[in-house]
Protein backbone atom coordinates (compact mmCIF):
# COMPACT_ATOMS: atom_id res chain seq x y z
CA UNK A 1 0.00 0.00 0.00
CA UNK A 2 2.63 2.45 1.12
CA UNK A 3 4.65 2.50 -2.07
CA UNK A 4 1.79 3.49 -4.32
CA UNK A 5 0.18 6.08 -2.08
CA UNK A 6 3.46 7.68 -1.08
CA UNK A 7 4.60 8.02 -4.65
CA UNK A 8 1.28 9.48 -5.69
CA UNK A 9 1.54 12.10 -2.94
CA UNK A 10 5.05 13.23 -3.70
CA UNK A 11 4.57 13.30 -7.42
CA UNK A 12 3.02 16.78 -7.26
CA UNK A 13 6.22 18.66 -6.61
CA UNK A 14 8.51 16.53 -8.79
CA UNK A 15 8.75 16.01 -12.53
CA UNK A 16 8.25 12.44 -13.73
CA UNK A 17 11.93 11.68 -14.55
CA UNK A 18 12.91 13.02 -11.15
CA UNK A 19 10.35 10.82 -9.46
CA UNK A 20 11.57 7.85 -11.47
CA UNK A 21 15.06 8.33 -10.11
CA UNK A 22 13.86 8.71 -6.53
CA UNK A 23 13.69 5.84 -4.07
CA UNK A 24 9.92 5.58 -4.50
CA UNK A 25 10.18 5.54 -8.25
CA UNK A 26 12.83 2.84 -8.13
CA UNK A 27 10.61 0.81 -5.87
CA UNK A 28 7.71 0.88 -8.29
CA UNK A 29 10.05 0.21 -11.19
CA UNK A 30 11.59 -2.87 -9.63
CA UNK A 31 8.19 -4.16 -8.61
CA UNK A 32 6.86 -3.82 -12.14
CA UNK A 33 10.00 -5.35 -13.66
CA UNK A 34 9.91 -8.35 -11.35
CA UNK A 35 6.18 -8.98 -11.28
CA UNK A 36 5.16 -8.59 -14.92
CA UNK A 37 6.51 -11.87 -16.31
CA UNK A 38 5.32 -14.24 -13.58
CA UNK A 39 1.91 -12.61 -13.44
CA UNK A 40 1.47 -12.68 -17.21
CA UNK A 41 2.39 -16.37 -17.21
CA UNK A 42 0.00 -17.03 -14.37
CA UNK A 43 -2.78 -15.26 -16.25
CA UNK A 44 -2.12 -16.86 -19.62
CA UNK A 45 -1.69 -20.43 -18.43
CA UNK A 46 -3.94 -20.57 -15.39
CA UNK A 47 -6.56 -17.89 -14.95
CA UNK A 48 -7.54 -17.18 -18.56
CA UNK A 49 -7.84 -20.92 -19.30
CA UNK A 50 -9.81 -21.30 -16.11
CA UNK A 51 -12.28 -18.58 -17.15
CA UNK A 52 -12.44 -20.01 -20.67
CA UNK A 53 -13.14 -23.45 -19.29
CA UNK A 54 -16.11 -22.16 -17.29
CA UNK A 55 -17.35 -20.43 -20.45
CA UNK A 56 -16.86 -23.53 -22.65
CA UNK A 57 -18.89 -25.61 -20.25
CA UNK A 58 -22.03 -23.78 -21.47
CA UNK A 59 -21.32 -24.45 -25.14
CA UNK A 60 -21.60 -27.40 -27.48
CA UNK A 61 -18.27 -27.06 -29.27
CA UNK A 62 -15.08 -28.56 -30.66
CA UNK A 63 -11.68 -26.89 -30.66
CA UNK A 64 -12.27 -25.75 -34.22
CA UNK A 65 -15.57 -24.77 -35.82
CA UNK A 66 -18.95 -23.50 -34.69
CA UNK A 67 -20.01 -23.27 -31.09
CA UNK A 68 -23.57 -23.34 -29.87
CA UNK A 69 -24.75 -22.01 -26.51
CA UNK A 70 -26.59 -24.81 -24.71
CA UNK A 71 -26.96 -23.46 -21.16
CA UNK A 72 -26.73 -26.10 -18.46
CA UNK A 73 -27.16 -29.06 -20.82
CA UNK A 74 -23.54 -30.16 -20.45
CA UNK A 75 -23.88 -30.18 -16.68
CA UNK A 76 -27.04 -32.27 -16.87
CA UNK A 77 -25.15 -34.70 -19.12
CA UNK A 78 -22.28 -34.95 -16.65
CA UNK A 79 -24.67 -36.20 -14.00
CA UNK A 80 -26.78 -38.40 -16.26
CA UNK A 81 -24.22 -40.10 -18.50
CA UNK A 82 -22.93 -43.33 -17.00
CA UNK A 83 -19.38 -42.91 -18.15
CA UNK A 84 -19.02 -39.46 -16.55
CA UNK A 85 -20.38 -39.32 -13.06
CA UNK A 86 -20.29 -43.08 -12.58
CA UNK A 87 -16.53 -42.92 -13.01
CA UNK A 88 -16.30 -40.91 -9.80
CA UNK A 89 -17.19 -44.07 -7.87
CA UNK A 90 -13.77 -45.41 -8.79
CA UNK A 91 -12.21 -42.69 -6.70
CA UNK A 92 -13.38 -44.63 -3.62
CA UNK A 93 -10.73 -47.22 -4.50
CA UNK A 94 -8.14 -44.49 -4.65
CA UNK A 95 -9.30 -43.06 -1.33
CA UNK A 96 -8.93 -46.49 0.23
CA UNK A 97 -5.47 -46.62 -1.29
CA UNK A 98 -4.50 -43.31 0.20
CA UNK A 99 -5.55 -44.45 3.67
CA UNK A 100 -3.22 -47.45 3.27
CA UNK A 101 -0.53 -45.20 1.84
CA UNK A 102 -0.66 -42.64 4.65
CA UNK A 103 -0.71 -45.19 7.47
CA UNK A 104 2.14 -47.13 5.90
CA UNK A 105 4.12 -43.93 5.45
CA UNK A 106 3.50 -42.89 9.03
CA UNK A 107 4.46 -46.31 10.38
CA UNK A 108 7.72 -46.43 8.41
CA UNK A 109 8.53 -42.79 9.18
CA UNK A 110 8.17 -43.48 12.89
CA UNK A 111 10.52 -46.46 12.65
CA UNK A 112 13.08 -44.53 10.62
CA UNK A 113 13.04 -41.55 12.98
CA UNK A 114 14.66 -43.58 15.71
CA UNK A 115 18.08 -45.13 15.45
CA UNK A 116 18.06 -47.75 12.72
CA UNK A 117 21.02 -49.47 11.09
CA UNK A 118 21.12 -48.56 7.39
CA UNK A 119 18.16 -46.24 7.82
CA UNK A 120 19.21 -43.96 5.00
CA UNK A 121 19.50 -46.83 2.56
CA UNK A 122 16.04 -48.14 3.40
CA UNK A 123 14.68 -44.61 3.08
CA UNK A 124 16.30 -44.20 -0.31
CA UNK A 125 14.95 -47.52 -1.59
CA UNK A 126 11.42 -46.69 -0.58
CA UNK A 127 11.56 -43.12 -1.85
CA UNK A 128 13.02 -43.82 -5.28
CA UNK A 129 9.76 -44.86 -7.03
CA UNK A 130 8.60 -41.25 -6.62
CA UNK A 131 11.31 -40.13 -9.07
CA UNK A 132 10.36 -42.43 -11.94
CA UNK A 133 8.46 -40.89 -14.82
CA UNK A 134 4.84 -41.87 -15.30
CA UNK A 135 5.23 -43.57 -18.66
CA UNK A 136 8.05 -45.74 -17.35
CA UNK A 137 5.83 -46.68 -14.41
CA UNK A 138 3.13 -47.64 -16.89
CA UNK A 139 5.45 -50.06 -18.67
CA UNK A 140 6.97 -51.37 -15.46
CA UNK A 141 3.56 -52.33 -14.10
CA UNK A 142 2.15 -53.70 -17.33
CA UNK A 143 5.13 -56.03 -17.19
CA UNK A 144 4.79 -56.60 -13.45
CA UNK A 145 1.14 -57.68 -13.64
CA UNK A 146 1.28 -59.70 -16.87
CA UNK A 147 0.07 -63.29 -16.46
CA UNK A 148 2.88 -65.47 -15.20
CA UNK A 149 5.32 -62.58 -14.89
CA UNK A 150 6.80 -60.80 -11.90
CA UNK A 151 3.90 -60.58 -9.45
CA UNK A 152 2.59 -64.06 -10.21
CA UNK A 153 6.08 -65.52 -9.89
CA UNK A 154 6.62 -63.97 -6.48
CA UNK A 155 3.22 -65.17 -5.31
CA UNK A 156 4.12 -68.65 -6.51
CA UNK A 157 7.31 -68.49 -4.44
CA UNK A 158 5.22 -68.07 -1.32
CA UNK A 159 2.95 -70.93 -2.23
CA UNK A 160 0.12 -69.66 -4.40
CA UNK A 161 -1.02 -71.69 -7.37
CA UNK A 162 -0.95 -69.82 -10.70
CA UNK A 163 -4.38 -71.17 -11.66
CA UNK A 164 -5.98 -69.68 -8.59
CA UNK A 165 -4.61 -66.19 -9.34
CA UNK A 166 -6.72 -63.65 -11.25
CA UNK A 167 -5.70 -61.61 -14.29
CA UNK A 168 -4.60 -58.53 -12.36
CA UNK A 169 -5.39 -55.96 -15.04
CA UNK A 170 -8.33 -57.61 -16.81
CA UNK A 171 -10.42 -59.07 -14.03
CA UNK A 172 -12.97 -56.39 -13.17
CA UNK A 173 -13.20 -57.47 -9.56
CA UNK A 174 -9.54 -56.74 -8.89
CA UNK A 175 -8.03 -54.54 -11.59
CA UNK A 176 -8.82 -51.25 -9.89
CA UNK A 177 -7.13 -52.47 -6.75
CA UNK A 178 -4.07 -53.45 -8.80
CA UNK A 179 -3.94 -49.93 -10.23
CA UNK A 180 -4.37 -48.31 -6.82
CA UNK A 181 -1.49 -50.50 -5.67
CA UNK A 182 0.81 -48.86 -8.21
CA UNK A 183 -0.17 -45.46 -6.93
CA UNK A 184 0.52 -46.48 -3.33
CA UNK A 185 3.84 -47.94 -4.48
CA UNK A 186 4.78 -44.67 -6.13
CA UNK A 187 3.88 -42.28 -3.34
CA UNK A 188 4.26 -43.98 0.05
CA UNK A 189 7.99 -43.24 0.13
CA UNK A 190 7.42 -39.58 -0.62
CA UNK A 191 4.78 -39.31 2.14
CA UNK A 192 7.20 -41.07 4.45
CA UNK A 193 9.94 -38.53 3.74
CA UNK A 194 7.52 -35.70 4.51
CA UNK A 195 6.57 -37.32 7.81
CA UNK A 196 10.22 -37.93 8.72
CA UNK A 197 10.93 -34.26 8.04
CA UNK A 198 8.14 -33.22 10.39
CA UNK A 199 9.15 -35.67 13.11
CA UNK A 200 12.79 -34.57 12.91
CA UNK A 201 11.78 -30.96 13.44
CA UNK A 202 10.81 -31.87 17.01
CA UNK A 203 13.37 -30.88 19.61
CA UNK A 204 15.27 -34.06 20.49
CA UNK A 205 15.33 -32.98 24.16
CA UNK A 206 11.62 -33.75 24.25
CA UNK A 207 12.29 -37.41 23.52
CA UNK A 208 15.06 -37.55 26.12
CA UNK A 209 12.82 -35.99 28.73
CA UNK A 210 10.03 -38.40 27.85
CA UNK A 211 12.46 -41.31 28.08
CA UNK A 212 13.58 -40.16 31.55
CA UNK A 213 9.97 -39.94 32.62
CA UNK A 214 9.58 -43.57 31.56
CA UNK A 215 7.37 -43.04 28.52
CA UNK A 216 7.34 -46.01 26.17
CA UNK A 217 7.57 -45.86 22.39
CA UNK A 218 3.81 -45.85 21.94
CA UNK A 219 3.36 -42.99 24.40
CA UNK A 220 6.13 -41.08 22.66
CA UNK A 221 4.32 -41.58 19.39
CA UNK A 222 1.00 -40.42 20.78
CA UNK A 223 2.13 -37.42 22.81
CA UNK A 224 5.19 -36.15 20.96
CA UNK A 225 5.16 -37.36 17.36
CA UNK A 226 1.46 -37.06 16.58
CA UNK A 227 1.06 -33.43 17.73
CA UNK A 228 4.19 -32.38 15.90
CA UNK A 229 3.15 -33.77 12.55
CA UNK A 230 -0.48 -32.70 12.79
CA UNK A 231 -0.17 -29.92 10.25
CA UNK A 232 1.59 -32.00 7.65
CA UNK A 233 -0.74 -34.91 8.32
CA UNK A 234 -3.83 -32.78 7.71
CA UNK A 235 -2.21 -31.39 4.58
CA UNK A 236 -1.51 -34.91 3.33
CA UNK A 237 -5.07 -36.04 4.01
CA UNK A 238 -6.44 -33.09 2.06
CA UNK A 239 -4.01 -33.67 -0.79
CA UNK A 240 -4.78 -37.36 -0.95
CA UNK A 241 -8.56 -36.89 -1.02
CA UNK A 242 -8.40 -34.34 -3.83
CA UNK A 243 -5.79 -36.60 -5.41
CA UNK A 244 -8.17 -39.58 -5.26
CA UNK A 245 -10.94 -37.59 -6.90
CA UNK A 246 -8.62 -36.58 -9.72
CA UNK A 247 -6.84 -39.95 -10.05
CA UNK A 248 -5.51 -40.14 -13.55
CA UNK A 249 -2.07 -41.58 -14.11
CA UNK A 250 -2.31 -45.27 -13.22
CA UNK A 251 -5.25 -46.07 -15.53
CA UNK A 252 -4.03 -43.64 -18.20
CA UNK A 253 -0.61 -45.21 -18.56
CA UNK A 254 -1.30 -48.82 -17.60
CA UNK A 255 -4.73 -49.86 -18.87
CA UNK A 256 -5.80 -46.82 -20.90
CA UNK A 257 -9.08 -46.94 -18.99
CA UNK A 258 -10.06 -50.35 -20.41
CA UNK A 259 -12.12 -52.98 -18.53
CA UNK A 260 -13.84 -50.56 -16.20
CA UNK A 261 -10.74 -48.77 -14.94
CA UNK A 262 -11.53 -45.39 -16.53
CA UNK A 263 -11.50 -42.87 -13.70
CA UNK A 264 -13.26 -39.52 -14.05
CA UNK A 265 -10.17 -37.79 -15.45
CA UNK A 266 -9.41 -40.57 -17.91
CA UNK A 267 -12.96 -40.30 -19.24
CA UNK A 268 -12.62 -36.51 -19.33
CA UNK A 269 -9.33 -36.69 -21.21
CA UNK A 270 -10.90 -39.06 -23.73
CA UNK A 271 -13.96 -36.83 -24.20
CA UNK A 272 -11.86 -33.68 -24.59
CA UNK A 273 -8.98 -34.82 -26.76
CA UNK A 274 -10.26 -37.86 -28.64
CA UNK A 275 -13.96 -37.16 -29.08
CA UNK A 276 -13.32 -33.39 -28.99
CA UNK A 277 -16.50 -32.68 -27.02
CA UNK A 278 -14.80 -29.73 -25.38
CA UNK A 279 -17.94 -28.30 -23.80
CA UNK A 280 -18.87 -31.51 -22.02
CA UNK A 281 -15.29 -32.10 -20.86
CA UNK A 282 -15.12 -28.56 -19.50
CA UNK A 283 -18.33 -29.09 -17.57
CA UNK A 284 -16.81 -32.26 -16.11
CA UNK A 285 -13.74 -30.35 -15.06
CA UNK A 286 -15.78 -27.57 -13.45
CA UNK A 287 -17.94 -30.07 -11.54
CA UNK A 288 -14.86 -31.83 -10.21
CA UNK A 289 -13.15 -28.58 -9.24
CA UNK A 290 -16.24 -27.59 -7.29
CA UNK A 291 -16.31 -30.95 -5.50
CA UNK A 292 -12.63 -30.66 -4.63
CA UNK A 293 -13.15 -27.13 -3.41
CA UNK A 294 -16.07 -28.11 -1.18
CA UNK A 295 -14.21 -31.13 0.20
CA UNK A 296 -11.19 -28.97 1.01
CA UNK A 297 -13.27 -26.37 2.85
CA UNK A 298 -15.20 -29.06 4.75
CA UNK A 299 -11.98 -30.75 5.79
CA UNK A 300 -10.43 -27.53 6.98
CA UNK A 301 -13.54 -26.81 9.06
CA UNK A 302 -13.57 -30.37 10.36
CA UNK A 303 -9.96 -30.31 11.47
CA UNK A 304 -10.33 -26.85 12.93
CA UNK A 305 -13.21 -28.20 15.00
CA UNK A 306 -11.43 -31.39 16.03
CA UNK A 307 -8.08 -29.83 16.85
CA UNK A 308 -9.34 -26.67 18.49
CA UNK A 309 -5.90 -25.12 18.81
CA UNK A 310 -6.04 -24.48 15.10
CA UNK A 311 -4.10 -26.09 12.29
CA UNK A 312 -4.26 -23.33 9.71
CA UNK B 1 15.13 -55.86 32.76
CA UNK B 2 12.82 -58.80 33.20
CA UNK B 3 12.69 -61.69 30.75
CA UNK B 4 9.33 -60.58 29.48
CA UNK B 5 10.58 -57.07 28.73
CA UNK B 6 13.59 -58.51 26.96
CA UNK B 7 11.43 -60.68 24.75
CA UNK B 8 9.20 -57.72 23.85
CA UNK B 9 12.27 -55.68 23.01
CA UNK B 10 13.65 -58.29 20.64
CA UNK B 11 10.29 -58.90 19.01
CA UNK B 12 10.03 -55.18 18.35
CA UNK B 13 13.50 -55.06 16.83
CA UNK B 14 12.76 -58.03 14.58
CA UNK B 15 9.44 -56.48 13.57
CA UNK B 16 11.16 -53.18 12.82
CA UNK B 17 13.78 -54.63 10.49
CA UNK B 18 11.33 -57.04 8.95
CA UNK B 19 9.07 -54.10 8.02
CA UNK B 20 11.95 -52.14 6.53
CA UNK B 21 13.31 -55.05 4.52
CA UNK B 22 9.86 -56.09 3.35
CA UNK B 23 8.79 -52.67 2.13
CA UNK B 24 12.16 -51.96 0.56
CA UNK B 25 11.70 -55.23 -1.31
CA UNK B 26 8.22 -54.12 -2.41
CA UNK B 27 9.60 -50.78 -3.57
CA UNK B 28 12.49 -52.34 -5.49
CA UNK B 29 10.92 -55.48 -6.93
CA UNK B 30 9.20 -53.91 -9.98
CA UNK B 31 12.34 -51.99 -10.94
CA UNK B 32 14.74 -54.87 -10.29
CA UNK B 33 12.65 -57.29 -12.36
CA UNK B 34 12.90 -54.75 -15.19
CA UNK B 35 16.68 -54.63 -14.87
CA UNK B 36 16.89 -58.43 -14.97
CA UNK B 37 14.77 -58.62 -18.10
CA UNK B 38 16.64 -55.82 -19.85
CA UNK B 39 19.78 -57.95 -19.95
CA UNK B 40 18.14 -60.98 -21.56
CA UNK B 41 18.42 -61.95 -25.21
CA UNK B 42 15.18 -62.51 -27.16
CA UNK B 43 15.56 -66.24 -26.88
CA UNK B 44 16.31 -66.17 -23.19
CA UNK B 45 13.37 -63.84 -22.56
CA UNK B 46 10.99 -66.26 -24.25
CA UNK B 47 12.30 -69.43 -22.65
CA UNK B 48 12.97 -68.41 -19.03
CA UNK B 49 10.83 -67.11 -16.22
CA UNK B 50 11.04 -63.33 -15.74
CA UNK B 51 12.67 -63.67 -12.35
CA UNK B 52 15.46 -65.99 -13.54
CA UNK B 53 18.72 -64.03 -13.72
CA UNK B 54 20.14 -63.38 -17.20
CA UNK B 55 23.05 -65.46 -18.48
CA UNK B 56 25.20 -62.42 -19.00
CA UNK B 57 25.11 -59.07 -17.21
CA UNK B 58 27.14 -57.62 -20.08
CA UNK B 59 24.53 -58.08 -22.77
CA UNK B 60 23.84 -54.44 -23.65
CA UNK B 61 22.18 -55.20 -27.00
CA UNK B 62 18.71 -54.36 -25.73
CA UNK B 63 19.88 -51.01 -24.44
CA UNK B 64 21.50 -50.08 -27.74
CA UNK B 65 18.45 -51.32 -29.65
CA UNK B 66 15.97 -49.50 -27.46
CA UNK B 67 18.04 -46.31 -27.58
CA UNK B 68 18.04 -46.35 -31.38
CA UNK B 69 14.47 -47.54 -31.96
CA UNK B 70 12.98 -44.91 -29.64
CA UNK B 71 15.23 -42.17 -30.99
CA UNK B 72 16.49 -41.49 -27.51
CA UNK B 73 19.52 -39.58 -28.71
CA UNK B 74 17.30 -36.84 -30.10
CA UNK B 75 15.07 -37.16 -27.03
CA UNK B 76 17.96 -36.61 -24.62
CA UNK B 77 19.01 -33.50 -26.54
CA UNK B 78 15.45 -32.13 -26.44
CA UNK B 79 15.04 -32.92 -22.76
CA UNK B 80 18.36 -31.25 -21.96
CA UNK B 81 17.40 -28.10 -23.86
CA UNK B 82 14.02 -28.00 -22.13
CA UNK B 83 15.59 -28.63 -18.74
CA UNK B 84 18.23 -25.90 -19.04
CA UNK B 85 15.82 -23.27 -20.35
CA UNK B 86 13.05 -24.05 -17.87
CA UNK B 87 15.42 -24.08 -14.90
CA UNK B 88 17.17 -20.81 -15.86
CA UNK B 89 14.00 -18.97 -16.67
CA UNK B 90 11.87 -20.23 -13.81
CA UNK B 91 14.65 -19.65 -11.28
CA UNK B 92 14.99 -16.07 -12.47
CA UNK B 93 11.30 -15.19 -12.38
CA UNK B 94 10.68 -17.27 -9.27
CA UNK B 95 13.37 -15.56 -7.19
CA UNK B 96 12.36 -12.13 -8.46
CA UNK B 97 8.73 -12.72 -7.61
CA UNK B 98 9.63 -14.04 -4.17
CA UNK B 99 11.88 -11.00 -3.58
CA UNK B 100 9.10 -8.52 -4.33
CA UNK B 101 6.50 -10.47 -2.34
CA UNK B 102 8.76 -10.82 0.67
CA UNK B 103 10.51 -7.44 0.79
CA UNK B 104 7.87 -4.98 -0.40
CA UNK B 105 4.59 -4.23 1.28
CA UNK B 106 2.09 -3.08 -1.26
CA UNK B 107 -1.55 -3.28 -2.10
CA UNK B 108 -2.20 -6.68 -3.65
CA UNK B 109 0.74 -8.54 -2.09
CA UNK B 110 -1.55 -10.92 -0.24
CA UNK B 111 -3.79 -11.22 -3.29
CA UNK B 112 -0.91 -12.31 -5.52
CA UNK B 113 0.18 -14.91 -2.97
CA UNK B 114 -3.33 -16.29 -2.81
CA UNK B 115 -3.61 -16.34 -6.57
CA UNK B 116 -0.56 -18.58 -6.79
CA UNK B 117 -1.85 -20.77 -3.97
CA UNK B 118 -5.24 -21.19 -5.63
CA UNK B 119 -3.58 -21.95 -8.95
CA UNK B 120 -1.66 -24.82 -7.35
CA UNK B 121 -4.96 -26.42 -6.34
CA UNK B 122 -6.26 -26.68 -9.91
CA UNK B 123 -5.50 -30.13 -11.32
CA UNK B 124 -3.29 -29.85 -14.38
CA UNK B 125 -5.01 -32.49 -16.51
CA UNK B 126 -8.34 -30.68 -16.27
CA UNK B 127 -6.80 -27.33 -17.06
CA UNK B 128 -5.23 -28.60 -20.28
CA UNK B 129 -8.68 -28.73 -21.90
CA UNK B 130 -8.64 -24.97 -22.24
CA UNK B 131 -4.89 -24.38 -22.11
CA UNK B 132 -4.82 -26.40 -25.33
CA UNK B 133 -6.91 -23.73 -27.05
CA UNK B 134 -4.54 -21.01 -25.82
CA UNK B 135 -1.48 -22.95 -26.92
CA UNK B 136 -3.14 -23.34 -30.30
CA UNK B 137 -3.81 -19.62 -30.66
CA UNK B 138 -0.25 -18.76 -29.62
CA UNK B 139 1.11 -21.26 -32.21
CA UNK B 140 2.79 -23.08 -29.34
CA UNK B 141 1.76 -26.56 -30.45
CA UNK B 142 4.69 -28.53 -31.85
CA UNK B 143 7.04 -25.80 -30.71
CA UNK B 144 9.83 -26.45 -28.24
CA UNK B 145 9.99 -22.79 -27.09
CA UNK B 146 6.21 -22.80 -26.63
CA UNK B 147 6.36 -25.87 -24.42
CA UNK B 148 9.22 -24.34 -22.44
CA UNK B 149 7.29 -21.11 -21.80
CA UNK B 150 4.29 -23.10 -20.62
CA UNK B 151 6.41 -25.17 -18.26
CA UNK B 152 7.85 -22.00 -16.71
CA UNK B 153 4.38 -20.61 -16.22
CA UNK B 154 3.03 -23.39 -14.07
CA UNK B 155 5.53 -23.33 -11.24
CA UNK B 156 4.33 -22.67 -7.70
CA UNK B 157 6.25 -24.74 -5.17
CA UNK B 158 9.63 -23.18 -5.82
CA UNK B 159 8.15 -19.73 -5.22
CA UNK B 160 7.25 -20.92 -1.74
CA UNK B 161 10.72 -22.28 -1.15
CA UNK B 162 12.22 -18.91 -2.13
CA UNK B 163 9.81 -16.83 -0.04
CA UNK B 164 10.57 -19.00 2.94
CA UNK B 165 14.29 -18.52 2.39
CA UNK B 166 13.98 -14.75 2.03
CA UNK B 167 12.18 -14.66 5.38
CA UNK B 168 15.36 -15.99 6.97
CA UNK B 169 17.61 -13.35 5.41
CA UNK B 170 17.74 -10.33 7.69
CA UNK B 171 16.17 -7.21 6.18
CA UNK B 172 18.87 -5.02 7.76
CA UNK B 173 21.18 -6.32 5.04
CA UNK B 174 19.06 -4.56 2.42
CA UNK B 175 18.77 -1.44 4.59
CA UNK B 176 22.52 -0.98 4.91
CA UNK B 177 22.95 -1.50 1.17
CA UNK B 178 20.33 1.17 0.51
CA UNK B 179 22.17 3.57 2.82
CA UNK B 180 25.31 2.86 0.77
CA UNK B 181 23.37 3.96 -2.30
CA UNK B 182 22.74 0.60 -3.95
CA UNK B 183 19.69 0.28 -6.18
CA UNK B 184 17.09 -2.43 -5.66
CA UNK B 185 18.39 -4.26 -8.71
CA UNK B 186 21.93 -4.26 -7.31
CA UNK B 187 20.68 -5.49 -3.95
CA UNK B 188 18.82 -8.33 -5.59
CA UNK B 189 21.48 -9.47 -8.05
CA UNK B 190 24.64 -8.76 -6.08
CA UNK B 191 23.63 -9.42 -2.50
CA UNK B 192 20.51 -11.55 -2.19
CA UNK B 193 20.75 -13.87 -5.18
CA UNK B 194 24.14 -15.32 -4.12
CA UNK B 195 22.79 -15.87 -0.60
CA UNK B 196 19.84 -17.71 -2.07
CA UNK B 197 22.04 -20.39 -3.60
CA UNK B 198 21.01 -23.30 -1.35
CA UNK B 199 17.32 -22.59 -2.00
CA UNK B 200 17.97 -22.32 -5.73
CA UNK B 201 19.80 -25.65 -5.78
CA UNK B 202 17.00 -27.33 -3.84
CA UNK B 203 14.18 -26.04 -5.99
CA UNK B 204 16.11 -26.64 -9.21
CA UNK B 205 16.53 -30.30 -8.33
CA UNK B 206 12.82 -30.69 -7.58
CA UNK B 207 11.73 -28.71 -10.59
CA UNK B 208 14.34 -30.47 -12.72
CA UNK B 209 13.12 -33.94 -11.84
CA UNK B 210 9.54 -32.82 -12.41
CA UNK B 211 10.34 -31.30 -15.79
CA UNK B 212 12.37 -34.29 -16.91
CA UNK B 213 9.56 -36.67 -15.97
CA UNK B 214 6.71 -34.57 -17.37
CA UNK B 215 4.94 -36.39 -20.17
CA UNK B 216 1.25 -35.47 -20.25
CA UNK B 217 1.75 -31.97 -21.67
CA UNK B 218 4.78 -33.05 -23.66
CA UNK B 219 2.63 -35.69 -25.33
CA UNK B 220 -0.21 -33.22 -25.91
CA UNK B 221 1.79 -30.27 -27.20
CA UNK B 222 4.90 -31.83 -28.76
CA UNK B 223 3.02 -34.07 -31.15
CA UNK B 224 5.78 -34.49 -33.72
CA UNK B 225 7.42 -37.47 -32.05
CA UNK B 226 10.31 -37.86 -34.48
CA UNK B 227 11.57 -34.31 -34.03
CA UNK B 228 10.27 -33.17 -30.65
CA UNK B 229 10.13 -36.21 -28.38
CA UNK B 230 11.39 -35.84 -24.82
CA UNK B 231 12.88 -38.79 -22.97
CA UNK B 232 9.54 -39.52 -21.31
CA UNK B 233 7.49 -39.33 -24.50
CA UNK B 234 10.06 -41.27 -26.54
CA UNK B 235 8.97 -44.31 -24.54
CA UNK B 236 5.64 -44.16 -26.39
CA UNK B 237 7.49 -45.81 -29.28
CA UNK B 238 7.05 -49.06 -27.42
CA UNK B 239 3.27 -48.85 -27.42
CA UNK B 240 1.94 -50.93 -30.31
CA UNK B 241 3.79 -53.56 -32.34
CA UNK B 242 6.74 -53.63 -29.96
CA UNK B 243 4.38 -53.86 -26.98
CA UNK B 244 5.27 -57.41 -25.99
CA UNK B 245 9.05 -57.30 -26.41
CA UNK B 246 9.58 -56.56 -22.76
CA UNK B 247 13.32 -57.12 -22.80
CA UNK B 248 13.56 -54.17 -25.19
CA UNK B 249 10.95 -52.08 -23.34
CA UNK B 250 12.60 -52.66 -19.97
CA UNK B 251 15.92 -51.53 -21.40
CA UNK B 252 14.26 -48.32 -22.62
CA UNK B 253 12.63 -47.77 -19.25
CA UNK B 254 15.93 -48.24 -17.44
CA UNK B 255 17.69 -45.78 -19.75
CA UNK B 256 14.95 -43.22 -19.12
CA UNK B 257 15.26 -43.42 -15.36
CA UNK B 258 19.06 -43.37 -15.16
CA UNK B 259 19.35 -39.55 -15.01
CA UNK B 260 16.83 -39.39 -12.16
CA UNK B 261 18.73 -42.14 -10.36
CA UNK B 262 22.04 -40.31 -10.71
CA UNK B 263 20.54 -37.03 -9.45
CA UNK B 264 18.94 -38.92 -6.58
CA UNK B 265 22.17 -40.61 -5.50
CA UNK B 266 24.17 -37.39 -5.64
CA UNK B 267 21.58 -34.98 -4.20
CA UNK B 268 19.52 -37.04 -1.75
CA UNK B 269 19.73 -34.48 1.04
CA UNK B 270 18.55 -31.57 -1.09
CA UNK B 271 15.66 -33.57 -2.49
CA UNK B 272 14.42 -34.55 0.96
CA UNK B 273 14.80 -31.06 2.40
CA UNK B 274 13.26 -29.45 -0.65
CA UNK B 275 10.22 -31.68 -0.46
CA UNK B 276 9.77 -31.04 3.22
CA UNK B 277 10.12 -27.27 3.08
CA UNK B 278 7.91 -27.01 0.01
CA UNK B 279 5.21 -29.09 1.64
CA UNK B 280 5.21 -27.40 5.03
CA UNK B 281 4.78 -24.01 3.44
CA UNK B 282 2.33 -25.05 0.77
Amino acid sequence: MSALTKSAGSRKNRTFPEWLRSRDGQRVLVMIAFLVVPLVLLMVFTYIPFAEMVKYSFYNMKYVGNRKFVGFKNYIKVFSRDDCFGALKLSLYYMGGSVVQLSLALYLATILSFKVKGGNIFKGFMFFPFLINGIAIGFIFKFFYTRGFVFDTVLQWVGFNLDSLPYWLKDRSINNISLVGTSVWRYFGQNMVLFIGAIMSVDSELYEAAMLDGANKFQQFKYIIMPSIKTIFVLNVILSISGSLSAFEPPYVITDGANGTGTYFVVMHEIAHTQQKVGLASAMAVVLLMIIFIVTVLQKLFFKYVFKDGTE
Amino acid sequence: MSVKEKIIKYVLIVLKYFSLVFFSFVALLPVVSCVITAFKTDEEYQSTNVMVLPQSWLNFDNFINAFNKAGMGRAFINSTIILICVLLFSTLIGTQLAYVLNRFEFFGNKLIRNMFLFASMLPGVAMQISVYEIMYKLHFINSLPGYIVMMCGTDVISIYIYIQFFENIDGSLDESAIVDGASFFTIFYKILLPLLKPAIVTSCILKGVGTYNEYYCANLYLQDKTRLATVATSLYTFVGPLGSKYNLICAGVIISLLPALIVFITCQKQIYSGLTSGAVKG
